[in-house]
């Protein structure tokens, strides 16, 4: 059974269609990257997925149990941990303070007693120089470092990532590969990946390509063809 | 000299009125954006709260204790106006989120509706049912889980219910059988009187300095220390801060913006019910006492830049220094010997309703060249 199975899911904002009938599926300790053009529907997809978005049909299952109706917290509290576009740190919070709310998602909630677990910095060492700083003061780079260790404090089962390398200088995006590619062969999570750069997604599995709004291609990564990469990423 | 000193005492003292009033008022529009007008009428409630306990202070079996009443009445009226906020939340507020107008015409008629019923429901019934209500919300919070997750749950609520009924129309009676004064619904005015040791006042380099005023701005200290202190040392109050800075964010990282909501409601709500402890030891207490802070505590708010602490606390002295040096006529005695033309000017404004307008005015003029405030919020997220 795979981690996530999304069946026959249709999103409107509003009036217009977005989504239309997108089936995907993950598994554990998967790397599973969408890809398409701007404005295809992918950030739309993964807002359905954690909850922002609610779908007016489909099936959302995630481990065994129903997504649908469930608010976005509660989501993750049973395990999926969201890396929005725009990274979206808490601005006045400190570094520190941002890292500690991505431990609600625990069991139990965020507590006095819980700790940071120091292996988050082992994988991203930048964070531990600037935990008294504002998060709204880091850098685009460190914010995206910032939100994927806050995201995995949570210790998710997947990982939804939207564009994690969009605007972000090429050390950096290195850095972030890297760091992903370790979470998953440590912890057999499941990973969801939004991505235009072509590196990136070759590190992925499998890809789904979307195309106005639904799902018009996939396969392995490793198969991608050159007419596919020109036609559903943007250079 | 003297006479500064004096002036910024007394204005110092309407300030601190004012400013836990606009503390509450702050954070409830901070997290959620509610312009909430039932503020001042949580205030009420609370000044009400203190006198039902002052009373019951009076029975014989709490004679002795009576000259501790003001801090217990404290507690009480927090607790009481944070549960009549949580209900309000829970009931209106909650279903009106992003729609600012409605909510306005909702807190307002709310407020209107609050105002009649101190003037027509008898007091020792009012408190009952604050206990029905308080008993009954919170049940939930003490019962055991397992007994929560027993599948005759509803059964269980409807018991805990009917015992919370119960014990409310038991106080209900109590109250009204043993104090006759609460056992009648009056639409006039009763006076909070102030224990023995906070009647008079200290003599200090030659002013008098009232000790009732002198409690209002402890009070005040206390409780900015308080709320400074919870929102940024506590759990809850990183979960607070993270929400009103990015809700939609929040709300992914597994915080329940909900309960979030519900808790800065009722704190923002038990604010204004301390500030109705302050506001009974000033004057009289009536059904529109708040209704009298409520414009104050919106002009603090907007002048000290919304959402912004340190200028909540300058707003409101600010403000409350120029109502006692304009509306009790001071400058003229500070200044004795100013022109003539300028003395009747001061003195067709000296008193405490012209003084309010003045201040208004000036208010408006200076929103016309700072629009956000004293202390606006900077920096480049200011955007976002």
């Amino acid at each position: 059974m795979s981690l996530l199975e999304v069946r026959g899911l249709n999103t409107y904002y509003g009036e217009s269609h977005i989504l239309r009938e997108i089936d995907i599926s993950i598994n554990s300790g998967e790397m599973v990257c969408i890809i398409g053009r701007n404005g295809v529907g992918k950030t739309t997809l993964l807002k359905s997925i954690i909850g922002l978005l609610n779908p007016r049909s489909g099936e959302l299952n995630f481990n065994g149990e129903t997504l649908i109706r469930k608010p976005p917290h509660q989501r993750a509290q049973e395990g999926i941990a969201y890396v929005p576009q725009g990274r979206e740190i808490i601005p006045y919070l400190s570094v520190e303070e941002n890292l500690l709310l991505g431990m609600e998602a625990l069991p139990g909630g965020l507590t006095r007693k819980k700790r940071i677990d120091p292996g988050i910095f082992e994988l991203f060492p930048i964070l531990k120089t600037f935990l008294n700083r504002n998060g709204g003061d880091l850098s685009g780079g460190q914010q995206q470092q910032l939100a994927i260790a806050r995201a995995l404090l949570g210790r998710p089962k997947l990982l939804l990532l939207d564009e994690p390398t969009e605007g972000i200088q090429p050390n950096i995006v290195q850095d972030i590969e890297s760091a992903v590619k370790h979470i998953i062969k440590e912890t057999g999570i499941g990973v969801l990946l939004v991505e235009q750069h072509l590196h990136f997604v070759r590190q992925a599995n499998r890809y789904y390509a979307m195309q106005r709004g639904g799902i018009v291609a996939s396969g392995q990564t490793s198969e991608l063809s050159k007419s596919v990469i020109d036609e559903f990423l943007s250079v | 000299m003297q006479l500064i000193l004096e002036s910024l005492f007394n204005g110092a003292a309407i300030g601190s009125v004012l400013l836990i009033a606009a503390l509450g008022l702050a954070i409830v529009f901070g997290l959620m954006g509610v312009i909430n007008l039932a503020h001042g009428e949580l205030m009420m409630i609370g000044a009400y709260s203190t006198y039902v306990t002052q009373l019951v202070f009076r029975l014989p079996a709490l004679k002795f204790f009576y000259s501790t009443y003001v801090i217990v009445a404290l507690a009480i009226a927090f607790v009481v106006s944070a549960v009549v906020g949580i209900l309000l939340e829970k009931t209106i507020i909650r279903r009106l989120y992003g729609s600012p107008l409605e909510t306005l015409l909702a807190t307002w008629g709310v407020s209107l509706i609050l105002q009649q019923f101190v003037r027509s429901v008898p007091l020792a019934y009012a408190s009952g049912l604050i206990v029905t209500l308080l008993i009954g919300l919170l049940s939930s919070f003490f019962l055991p889980e397992n007994i929560l997750k027993y599948k005759h749950k509803k059964f269980v609520k409807l018991i805990t219910w009917i015992i919370s009924i119960f014990s409310g129309l038991l106080i209900a009676n109590c109250l009204s059988s043993t104090i006759s004064k609460l056992g009648r619904a009056s639409a006039r005015n009763v006076d909070v009187t102030a224990p023995s040791w906070m009647r008079g006042g200290v003599e200090f380099i030659g002013i008098t300095f009232p000790i009732t005023r002198i409690v209002i701005i402890v009070i005040t200290i206390i409780s900015i220390i308080g709320v400074t202190y919870f929102l940024n040392k506590s759990v809850w109050g990183m979960r607070i801060r993270a929400v009103t800075q990015n809700r939609s964010m929040s709300d992914c990282l597994g915080i329940s913006t909900e309960k979030v909501d519900v808790l800065t409601f009722g704190i923002g709500s038990g604010l204004a019910g301390i500030a109705g402890v302050a506001v009974s030891l000033l004057g009289s207490v009536g059904p529109n006492v708040g209704s009298n802070y409520i414009v104050g505590c919106f002009m603090v708010v907007v002048l000290g830049g919304v959402g912004n602490l340190l200028g909540t606390i300058i707003a409101s002295f600010a403000i409350g220094i120029m109502t006692d040096l304009i509306g009790a006529g001071r400058l003229l005695t500070v200044w004795p010997d100013m022109p003539d033309s300028l003395s009747t000017i001061i003195d067709f404004f000296a008193t405490t309703s012209m003084a309010r307008v003045l201040i208004f005015a000036l208010i408006v003029i200076f929103l016309q060249f700072r629009p956000t405030g004293l202390f606006p919020q900077k920096g480049r997220m200011v955007e976002g």
